[in-house]
């Protein structure tokens, strides 16, 4: 399969997915630079973490005007799944590829630790078969607060869109276990048609025993098995 | 009768003869621009005027060493074709005045010591020293330095693994940020900063210049006064975004063959890169300061000499690849300008519209800098520490003591720091900052790992400058030697008070005499490293701290070993002896007893013996966890040792090593390290093989952290409340 | 009483997040040579400066002074909503 990842300049965690799907997975993956408008035929296209353009303004603000973009939303309309892992997310929002925005931590301070997250909600290429299990994974952000319009919550729980939620280890949903302030603790959600997920954990910071946790691992695998089935698009 | 006054002097940080021989070495009078130049560049920071004499006794060579002191960064061989390449550096001063940015761009500023080496930065670390917690200012500087840290290293992509945060009253006005960045090249991919090849072009590559820091380098020459408030509009501003941009366009630079040398434009900006790389390569070099890129109009050559606006480089290109520079800089959307050329004059030359502004022989600039063999003296010997004076405790019972030291800022957990760091971007963080003594992170395309560790007791150095300097590399290595690596080699950052009081200049030279003699011992030469003086304000200075930053090698990764017990039913043993004392210690300091007495005593030999008794250790898995003894003695270790996410309890006997409880339990000494381990009997042998004394300690169970001396308890609370004070200390203290 | 107190880096300091937008901006076809970007404090004040502009013009000044700009390398100007103004 192969992995288009899309490199902002500020993108920094562009790298750290080539990597695991060419060195963990075995599969083909190449960067595709912001100001081009030829993804190259991939079978999944990653938007990494990292601060693209500085994040200044507001995250993602500026990413969403690049020329690649529209290729990528393009791609999402033929259906090829796309995920965007922390300011990935970030930058789908802004985009309009995803509902809602990520507004700035409530402890108001950047946080990178462990965290568990439910899979939940209908079956994404990213979730595929996960549905129920706890995961942990590591968040590393500033922006992570996901909210909406009551509307907008009110559909996306409604559809099951909302695929990853921030729970205690044991899997229920405490205060505690929200690290950001995320409306209905809300981790990650995906578009109506459920080909566009959108993160703030990092699943290619877990992906290898090296690094002491393959949770990460099990969501490039459901991947994979979506890619096998959707085939080329 | 001179051209300038005795005031433009004062604020050029200028002396009388120091003018003096400006004026003989060009026979005239310096420019307004010449005068900068000579001012920054004759700075102690970029100089090291008062400390080049005392330097030279560290020792630089060994096996591993391909660069050593004298490039932007020190590089040692790491195996199959690839180096490692690393540097700390001090951003004191500026993290005073503006913490957020000071620290931000001492972060950037050691980045691109690495990268413009041809690294790609894989690491950075921290060692911070603010003043008493207590103290008015302090929250506000701890927040704002490690808000520095964090905005710049998450956004440029390096993660921040490690590094150490200590409070002491010393520190209350002038506090520490030392910043280590490191690196991965290949051998054969190394770049220089030098200006070779007459007629070679001279590049301006990053972001434009603007009036900021104008006179940092002197700045950060100066002591402290009231007037350090004028000073304020110099500060720099760190752009982290730029930076990314720039490392990525710098390697892509470097993959092929354009350049022939590189610096980043640090302390003293376009003048100290442009003059040291001429001054390595024994060329010159002329400047058309008009070209450079300007941020804000009405700019004069004096101001863009002496510019430290960040991120930015100065490269000399191979003449014919130009076109190809600019082409793959431009795609960055950096600024890339042609600014001047490489002469065989020996001479620095700025032009300005075709005018020569400034033209002073290179060697003048550099090698022929002032050099003051400074006044020493000893300063009146301590007084003993008087032990009775210390409170004992009722029934001997020393868990409440235990409880309070764990709660103590400088001991408690650094989640609260660590957690504002993005410490895991680039997926190589094999050992976590919290979980092992020294960070692991992977070389990358290897299995083979890289760990480092930073530290320094300011304290034990104020009681014993040169084994206080020695303790600080022994301590390193065993951290480093404890999660499974090989020590190879340093960098250092040497921060003292004012060079001119003799008792101050007598510490840095015994903390040189200290840091070669455990470099020596260890088999560790220094690689790189950075002096900074004038940590004093109003006459008081800090004790004398000399940080040290220490890289080992591992060959696989992934055996990296934390210092947290994993499990129950493990055998637990104190390898190594020292007789611990209570001078110095956290302890003291806890309770209100006074800074004196004599250091603990250091064995070089029997923590040479201890590194290899635990690399041995590694190679046969004898080992499960490996924790050194520091900074709170034998009880403060055995707790953090129970502080894993295992949070398993230990009932151990404590060695009766010390004639006094407190001095048992909480007393210091180097050379020590708590291990657990399936098979105590072969941790045994092979540590008497190594000629390590082991005392078995006992075994982890239960929910407990029980000690007992002689036979008679001194120490039993839960793991849960321990924990709880140590958790909370940091946050508690600077929230 | 409402004031405004608009807090910006002082001229000559680099401003890196306006740097940026700036070139956002261009690469949209706009023509914006530069950017310089600010934060917007609007305070609803006490009663004690109630019909008191010049009071309240001291009372902005001394809250940016102190807490909202941050002297090494901010500048602010104080609106009070009435009408009066101050800068520093």
């Amino acid at each position: 399969m192969r992995f288009a990842v899309i490199s902002f300049p500020g993108s920094n965690c562009d790298d750290d997915c080539v990597r695991v799907v060419r060195e963990v997975l075995g599969h083909d993956a190449y960067k595709v630079r912001h100001d081009v408008h030829d993804l190259d035929r991939p079978d999944v296209v990653l938007v990494p973490g990292g601060f693209s353009f500085g994040d200044y303004l507001r995250c993602g603000a500026i990413a969403r005007f690049s020329p690649v973009m529209t290729d990528v939303a393009a791609f999402a309309g033929r259906g090829g799944p796309v995920v965007g892992i922390c300011n990935g997310f970030q930058i789908l929002t802004e985009a309009g590829l995803l509902p809602g925005a990520l507004r700035r931590n409530v402890c108001l301070s950047f946080i990178c630790e462990d965290r568990h997250v439910a899979v939940e909600g209908r079956s994404t290429p990213l979730t595929r078969g996960l549905s129920g299990e706890v995961l942990r994974i590591p968040i590393a952000h500033n922006e992570g607060n996901y909210c909406a319009d009551e509307e907008t919550l009110a559909r996306l729980e409604g559809d099951g869109r909302v695929v990853f939620r921030y729970v205690a280890p044991d899997g229920r949903r405490s205060p505690e276990a929200n690290p950001n302030g995320a409306a209905n603790d809300i981790a990650g959600i995906c578009n109506e048609r459920g080909n566009v997920v959108g993160l703030m954990p990092h699943p290619e910071r877990c992906a290898e025993p090296l690094l002491g946790n393959t949770d990460g691992r099990r969501l490039f695998d459901a991947l994979l098995a979506a890619g096998a089935d959707g085939g080329s698009r | 009768m001179t051209a300038w006054s005795a005031e433009v002097l004062k604020r050029h940080g200028l002396t009388g003869e120091e003018y003096a021989r400006i004026e003989a070495t060009l026979g005239r009078a310096p420019s307004w621009p010449e005068l900068g130049v000579f001012s920054v560049l004759w700075s102690e920071h970029c100089s090291y005027k008062s400390s080049r004499v005392h330097l030279r006794r560290l020792p630089t060579r060994g096996p591993l060493v391909i660069q050593g002191p004298g490039e932007n960064a020190g590089v040692i061989d790491a195996g199959g074709g690839h180096t490692v390449i690393f540097k700390m550096e001090s951003h004191n001063h500026p993290s005073f005045i503006e913490p957020k940015q000071g620290a931000a761009t001492g972060v950037g500023g050691i980045l691109r010591d690495v990268f413009t080496m041809g690294a790609r930065p894989i690491a950075l670390l921290d060692a911070l020293r603010f003043g008493d917690p207590a103290h008015p200012r302090t929250p506000h500087l701890v927040k704002g330095v490690v808000h520095g840290i964090g905005s710049y290293g998450n956004c440029v992509g390096v993660p921040t693994v490690g590094g150490d945060v200590v409070f002491d009253p010393c520190y209350d006005g002038n506090i520490l940020v030392n910043a280590m960045a490191v690196g991965v090249a290949r051998a054969d991919r190394i770049f220089l900063g030098r200006a070779e090849g007459v007629g070679n072009p001279v590049f301006y590559v990053g972001s434009k210049t603007g009036r900021d820091g104008i006179h940092g380098a002197t700045m950060a020459s100066e002591e402290f006064g009231a007037q350090s408030e004028e000073k304020r509009p110099n500060v720099q501003v760190g752009d982290p975004f730029v930076e990314k941009l720039l490392i990525e366009a710098c390697l892509e630079v470097m993959s092929e063959d354009l350049l022939v040398g590189i610096q980043d434009m640090g302390a003293a900006g376009l003048t100290s890169s442009s003059a040291e790389m001429a001054a390595r390569s024994g060329s010159g070099i002329v400047l058309h300061l008009d070209r450079v890129p300007m941020r804000e109009s009405g700019m004069t050559p004096y101001e863009l000499l002496l510019s430290e606006s960040q991120e930015r480089m100065l490269m000399v290109c191979a003449r014919g690849r130009e076109a190809r520079l600019i082409e793959l800089v431009s795609r960055w959307g950096l600024d890339v300008c042609e600014i001047g050329v490489v002469t065989d004059s020996g001479r620095f030359v700025g032009t300005w519209h075709g005018q020569t502004v400034v033209d002073i022989p290179v060697s003048a600039l550099v090698d022929d800098a002032p050099k003051y063999e400074r006044p020493m003296a000893p300063p009146p010997p301590s007084p003993p520490l008087d032990l009775d004076a210390f409170p004992q405790a009722a029934d001997g019972d020393f868990t409440p003591a235990l409880s309070d030291l764990l709660a103590r800022p400088s001991l408690a957990s650094k989640r609260w720091v660590y957690r504002q760091y993005d410490h895991m971007v680039r997926t190589g963080t094999v050992l976590r900052p919290g979980e092992g003594d020294a960070a692991v992170v992977r070389l990358p395309e290897t299995p083979r790992g890289v760990a480092i560790s930073v530290g320094c007791n300011g304290r034990m150095c104020a009681l014993s400058p040169r084994r206080g300097a020695a303790m600080a590399v022994a301590e390193a290595a065993v951290n480093v030697a404890c999660v499974g690596a090989r020590p190879a080699a340093i960098t250092d950052c040497l921060n003292f008070a004012s060079p001119e009081r003799p008792a101050v200049m007598w510490s840095f030279s015994e903390a040189i005499d200290g840091l070669a003699l455990a470099c020596e011992a260890l088999d560790t030469p220094v690689v790189s490293g950075n002096v900074s003086f004038y940590n004093e304000t109003e006459g008081r200075g800090i004790h004398p701290t000399p940080m040290v930053g220490l890289v080992g090698l591992m060959p696989e990764a992934a055996r990296a070993v934390g210092s947290a017990f994993p499990d129950a039913g493990l055998d637990v043993l104190l390898l190594g002896r020292v007789r611990p004392g209570l001078a110095g210690s956290e302890y003291a300091a806890g309770v209100g007893a006074p800074l004196c007495g004599d250091a603990p005593d250091l064995d070089l030999t029997a923590v040479r013996s201890l590194v290899e008794a635990l690399l041995a250790l590694h190679a046969s898995d004898l080992i499960v966890s490996a924790h050194d003894v520091a900074e709170g003695g034998l009880a403060v270790a055995l707790a953090e040792c129970t502080f894993g996410d295992a949070a398993v309890g230990l009932v151990a006997a404590a060695p009766e090593h010390a004639e006094r409880a407190d001095e048992v339990l909480f007393g210091e000494g180097t050379g020590r390290v708590i291990v657990s381990t399936r098979d105590p009997a072969g941790v045994e042998r092979i540590c008497s093989q190594a000629g390590v004394p082991v005392w078995p300690l006992g075994r982890t169970a239960g929910q407990r952290l029980q000690i007992t001396l002689a036979g008679r308890p001194v120490i039993d609370a839960t793991v849960a409340e321990l924990r709880a004070r140590w958790a909370t200390g940091f946050a508690g203290a600077v929230e | 009483m409402k004031g405004r107190i608009t807090v910006q880096l002082k001229a000559g300091v680099l401003d890196v997040e306006g740097t940026a937008i700036a070139r956002a901006l261009g690469s949209l076809g706009f023509t914006a040579s530069e950017v310089r970007v600010g934060r917007v404090f609007e305070v609803e004040l006490g009663p004690e400066v109630a019909n008191d502009p010049a009071g309240a013009a001291l009372v902005l000044t001394d809250m940016a002074r102190k807490l909202l700009a941050n002297p090494v390398m901010e500048r602010f100007e104080v609106e009070v909503l009435d009408g009066a103004s101050g800068a520093a």
